[in-house]
């Protein structure tokens, strides 16, 4: 309810009982106030280590954008393009460098033991990216159509078909293999990316190791 | 468990920092590296391997196959859950996982052989085979089949010594077959046309898509994997994360791909499952690492945490 003017009593933005106001506050709640993209950051942030977070993130938004231009295209287009084909070589590397800037910045985090002060969360959803990006590029091996996706499907259905997920996941299926790798796991890295960063802004850079020792 | 002392990140000094700026930076490095490497290196593009190729490469494996097919000797006939219920499939120790999972996308394996050339009009002789086969009793197939298949037999390969005709059909002894030789010469000649792709993918449907058929057919011969093999791709040549040529496939694959290569796994029957839950536990460990006594320490243990913050500690080292 509005006054007549238009303007909102003190009462309507803070209803408990209204799910847009418990929505808004709960987005609100999710990064301190001017965390979400800071113009400053703790003096110990200083090394090129802390690229490769980024670099990864760059690296993800070239694969999806390479990945949206050879959707455009269809799924036989870099057969018979020389311009496709391009556009699958730029979607091949930018996922090899993607991968590579993830495990440097995986391999960073570790060595910064970044789970501490209640950061497990960040380094649990970034493990949990790991495995997910894997399995998007294994469906994107397998959605190739050429002699590479007849014999990783060959081998790889005895690995899933082991574990009884084949039952459900059937990688001899090009079809459902593109939807998967196209549509579903690309939502989930994207969705878990986008709960890691909040992860990252809400708790901050940790801090360097023993620097709680000097008070 | 010690007490997690880390201070709030919040409560440091800061300094300069712009997170839009060294966004874009990357991206447009990412976006340089990526076309420099498209450019020179390009991308694998393998025509795949069609039924027509392995026809005329190598149509005396083809027939066999068929014939192993017909017979119910071949690796998909003999798979168990998904596609079948002919065999337990694989455990993790006593548990059936593969079993659990259920014959969701059932596949006879005759059917393989028969679905075509029941489709396919023509050849008289054919039509003929396939109604004969429909009209035998069940033991009379799998003996005219297996039958066949042994007296083809294989040639000498790995040490082991050559069987039947070393198989080559053509060379077959003399025996009651029935109709599985001109069922499995059937199969050739469709091959040989180009047409048996659509007739198990698309068969009853306008559209394909799904090849599940094709290759299962195509693994059970020989011809995939020679090809595969002779360009080290392998189960134990590190195939699963290797691209044909020098391209780089998925080297992210390599612990996976690693425990093939090593005893128990290399040599057990239930090595799929068992690397797989392996490799389960690992992500496990590797996810719930912090609360993980020992292994969350290492990072103390060895120091490389002091390069990447020196400069800080010799801020530190030189406060009052």
């Amino acid at each position: 309810m509005t006054t007549s003017t238009g303007v909102k009593s003190a009462d309507e933005s803070t209803d408990p009982g209204n799910w847009t106001n418990r929505l808004r506050g709960w987005l609100q709640g999710l990064v301190p106030p001017g965390e979400a993209l800071p113009d400053r950051q703790p003096v110990y942030v200083a090394s090129w280590i802390y690229v490769f977070g980024v670099l990864t993130l760059s690296a993800l938004a070239v694969v999806i954008l390479s990945g949206c231009v050879l959707a455009i295209g269809g799924v036989h287009w870099w057969h018979v393009s020389s311009l496709g084909h391009f556009v699958n070589s730029v979607h091949l590397w930018s996922v090899e460098l993607f991968f590579g800037f993830m495990v440097i910045h995986l391999w960073g985090k570790f060595w910064m033991a970044a789970w501490r002060g209640k950061r497990a969360m960040t380094w649990i959803t970034g493990v949990v990216l790991f495995g997910i990006s894997i399995g998007t590029s294994f469906t994107g091996f397998l959605s190739q159509s050429n002699f590479s996706s007849q014999w990783i499907a060959g081998e790889g259905k005895d690995g899933i078909n082991s574990t009884g997920a084949g039952a459900f996941f059937n990688v001899l299926n090009p079809g459902q293999m593109l939807l998967w790798h196209v549509v579903l796991l690309p939502l989930v890295v994207v969705l878990i990316v986008l709960i890691h960063i909040i992860q990252v802004r809400r708790h901050g850079v940790v801090p360097p190791l023993d620097a709680d020792l000097e008070g | 468990m010690t007490r997690d002392r880390t201070p709030d990140s919040h409560d440091f000094p800061t300094r300069r920092y712009d997170l839009a700026k060294e966004f874009v930076i990357t991206l447009v490095v990412v976006l340089v590296l990526s076309g420099g490497l498209a450019a020179i290196f390009s991308s694998p593009d393998e025509k795949p391997i069609t039924m027509s190729a392995w026809a005329k490469a190598d149509p005396n494996n083809l027939i066999s196959t068929a014939a192993g097919e017909l017979a119910g000797t071949t690796t998909s006939a003999t798979y168990g859950a998904p596609y079948n219920s002919n065999a337990e499939g694989q455990k993790l120790g006593p548990i059936p996982l593969q079993k659990w999972g259920g014959v969701r996308i059932p596949i006879d394996s005759a059917d393989l052989v028969l679905g075509p050339l029941a489709n396919t009009s023509g050849d008289p002789a054919v039509s003929s085979a396939v109604a004969a086969w429909k009209a035998a009793p069940p033991a009379q197939r799998t003996k005219w089949a297996t039958d066949y298949v042994d007296a083809i037999g294989t040639a000498a390969a790995d040490g082991e010594p050559a069987t039947g005709a070393g198989g080559d059909p053509a060379k077959a002894a003399a025996g009651d077959y029935g109709p599985v030789p001109a069922l499995s010469a059937g199969l050739l000649a469709l091959a040989k046309t180009g047409g048996l792709e659509g007739a198990l993918d698309s068969a009853g449907n306008f559209y394909g898509g799904d090849t599940t058929k094709s290759l299962l057919l195509l693994a059970d011969g020989a011809y995939l994997e020679d090809q595969a093999v002779a360009q080290n791709l392998g189960g134990d040549q590190w195939g699963m994360m290797n691209e044909v040529g020098n391209a780089p496939g998925q080297p992210w694959m390599w612990l996976y791909t690693f425990w093939y290569q090593i005893k128990p796994f290399s040599t057990s029957d239930n090595a799929d499952v068992e690397v797989w839950a392996l490799m389960m536990l690992l992500t496990l460990l590797l996810m719930f690492l912090p609360f993980i006594p020992g292994l969350r320490t290492i990072p103390r243990w060895i120091p490389i945490h002091r390069l990447i913050w020196r400069n800080y500690y010799r801020r530190s080292a030189g406060r009052p």
